[in-house]
């Protein structure tokens, strides 16, 4: 039992970066159509930034307010810059764009930062808690505390609020978002900036745990998108489930099967879900029109 | 269709004679090894167009085909025996065989869901390449044995631009071939849509099926082909982003245009060369480039160019 509790909770730990960043993939997907491949980017920032501007001596919380306000920066350059004026470019070429986005950010880390790991201390010290034997890291309750935060906010922003309305209507039909009156364009920078915030949150949550480094990005957004595709691409329930699931899958194929093959599990029943169905677990099913 | 021959005509005289020519302008051996990385790379790209490009299917997870080619020609004769020109055979075999079975059911999906199936396919191949160490020398890689065809020992970095250059031409010459024949016209219908395709009789399934089959062996082949140059391989050739460089190439130069893949190739594997003047802002020049092409060239670099030189002769 305490070993299962034990795997569950790093499971869940795991998992809710994974949905963070899948909520990311979602939000600027369901507003532009874009797939996102320079998401990952976001969560290095986020950790990156507090990790710095922590060791120049600013106070963690102002720390992390100043990651997320560049991060969001940066999201709402790589939208004005990169993603506005290939505007009706294919689906793929937008692709490319992003992770010539993602090799940029990168680079640029790796130049303004360097290429070492770096820590953040735990927000409220590292003794693990006992929870019916097994040893919890109390980080742990930040990063899920944290994600449901988010996912609680973005849902109360969505549908309660006339610009989160607005960025539905844009989801659902672009077009006739626009014929109503809905700048679209502000609403694809508003996706793109709090998509940023979101990973830039989930990277600040998780670095006490995890690490972080220039590099990080493209594993997490292997990750994130593959927690979205399995939930459902577009569907923000779905990337939060999708994500959890996965996160769940890693830490009990580790624990029970083989750990070198952890990210084995995750995709094999990617790949098992897709076949069964092939939308996704929440997707909708979308008619071709010829 | 003259026009068609003739542009099949031009793409391949095109080539030949770059092919032909470059060897007279290099300084050194070095750009012989650059060009000849170029041509392996390429072979690959034409593949991957003939499944993107022109049947419409998006791959994210090619490279484990590429890693196929090459682990099978350095374990076929370091750990079984087996000659290394049967090694090649059997890893374009092996390629084909998984390609198929795994094609069935994942072809089914489409675009996103194609994607990351293809791409969970990627990541599981080049899984069992890092942790089969063993076999594979896991994440440090293994020597590959030289290439030996009827007792002649295929080394040296001119030798091997000839042969990556013949190969490539080869493989070129096939792939302009197909768009010609009911096969590529089927799976020009398939790109355009999939619906009105079946509709008028294309039996779908069969014909990605084809497609994603022969984009297979032609990255398994290129993976054989740069196993053998470098006499030594790692993981890092059937990773994800070894899988998305060729994407990038195939997209880079022009989805679609055969030309295009090769030209995609020459510029994602030469200009981190000439980058590297720049040192550690490489990856940054590298970024922001990809970047400005695709925006001022959305549909590729070979397609931009050429409806740019078209509307120039026009006016």
């Amino acid at each position: 039992m305490a070993e299962f509790l034990q795997f569950l909770f790093s499971g869940l730990t795991v998992g809710a970066v994974y949905a963070l960043v899948a909520l990311g993939f979602t939000l600027i997907y369901n507003a532009s159509g874009v797939v996102n491949f320079a998401q990952g980017e976001f969560v290095m920032l986020g950790g990156m930034v507090t990790v710095f501007a922590a060791a120049a001596g600013i106070p963690l919380l102002l720390a992390a307010l100043i990651a997320i306000a560049a991060a969001v920066a940066i999201g709402l350059l790589l939208h004005r810059l990169a993603i506005e004026p290939a505007r009706g470019a294919s689906a793929v070429t937008l692709i490319i764009i992003t992770i010539g986005a993602s090799i940029l950010l990168r680079g640029l880390a790796a130049i303004v930062f360097d290429k070492q790991f770096h820590k953040l201390p735990a927000f409220t010290g590292d003794t693990p808690i006992d929870i019916m034997g097994a040893a919890v890291q109390p980080q742990s309750f930040w990063v899920l505390g944290g994600t449901a935060v988010v996912v609680l906010a973005l849902y109360v922003f969505l549908e309660h609020t006339i610009t989160g309305k607005a960025v539905l209507a844009t989801a659902a039909n672009r077009l006739a978002a626009r014929l109503v009156g809905i700048n679209t364009t502000t609403i694809m920078a508003l996706a793109f900036g709090g998509s940023a915030a979101i990973g830039a949150i989930a990277g600040i949550l998780v670095t006490p745990i995890t690490l972080t480094s220039y590099d990080v990005g493209t594993l997490l957004a292997l990750k994130g998108f593959a927690a979205a595709m399995l939930g459902g691409m577009g569907n923000p329930v779905g990337a939060v489930v999708g994500g959890l699931l996965l996160g769940l899958l890693e830490a009990f194929g580790a624990g029970y099967l083989s750990s070198t093959y952890k990210d084995a599990f995750a995709f094999l029943v990617i790949l098992i879900v897709l076949f069964a169905a092939p939308q996704g677990l929440f997707g909708r099913r979308v008619v071709e029109r010829v | 269709m003259r026009v068609l021959a003739n542009q099949r005509f031009l793409t391949l005289a095109i080539l030949a004679v770059v092919i032909a020519v470059l060897p007279f302008v290099f300084p050194s051996s070095y750009y012989f090894r650059v060009a000849s990385l170029v041509w392996v790379s390429a072979l690959a790209a034409v593949g991957l167009n003939i499944l993107m490009g022109q049947a419409g299917q998006v791959s994210l997870g090619h490279a484990a085909f590429f890693g196929i080619g090459a682990y099978a020609v350095a374990i076929g004769p370091a750990h079984l025996g087996i000659p290394s020109w049967a090694a090649l055979l059997i890893g374009a075999l092996l390629s084909a065989v998984l390609a198929y079975l795994v094609g069935r059911p994942i072809l089914r999906l489409k675009g996103h869901y194609l994607a990351i199936a293809t791409l969970g396919l990627g990541v599981l191949v080049a899984l069992v390449i890092t942790t089969e160490s063993s076999w594979t020398g896991g994440p440090d890689g293994m020597p590959v044995e030289r290439l030996t065809l009827f007792g002649w020992r295929v080394s040296g970095s001119s030798t091997w631009y000839w042969v990556t250059g013949g190969l490539l031409l080869v493989g070129t010459w096939i792939a302009l071939n197909l768009d010609e024949t009911p096969t590529g016209r089927a799976f020009r219908a398939l790109h355009d849509s999939e619906v009105a395709a079946q509709v008028v009789g294309v039996d779908v399934a069969r014909f990605k099926l084809q497609a994603f089959v022969i984009a297979a062996v032609y990255a398994s082949l290129a993976g054989s082909a740069l196993a053998f140059m470098n006499g030594f391989i790692n993981p890092d050739q059937a990773g994800f982003l070894h899988s998305v460089e060729l994407v990038t190439m195939v997209v880079l130069g022009g989805l679609g245009s055969v030309l295009g893949s090769i030209v995609g190739a020459a510029v994602l594997i030469t200009l981190p060369q000439a980058l590297t003047v720049f040192q550690e802002y490489e990856h940054l020049l590298l970024g922001l480039i990809i970047i400005v092409a695709m925006i001022f060239m959305r549909n590729g670099i070979v397609p931009s160019l050429s409806s740019l030189l078209v509307r120039k002769a026009r006016s």
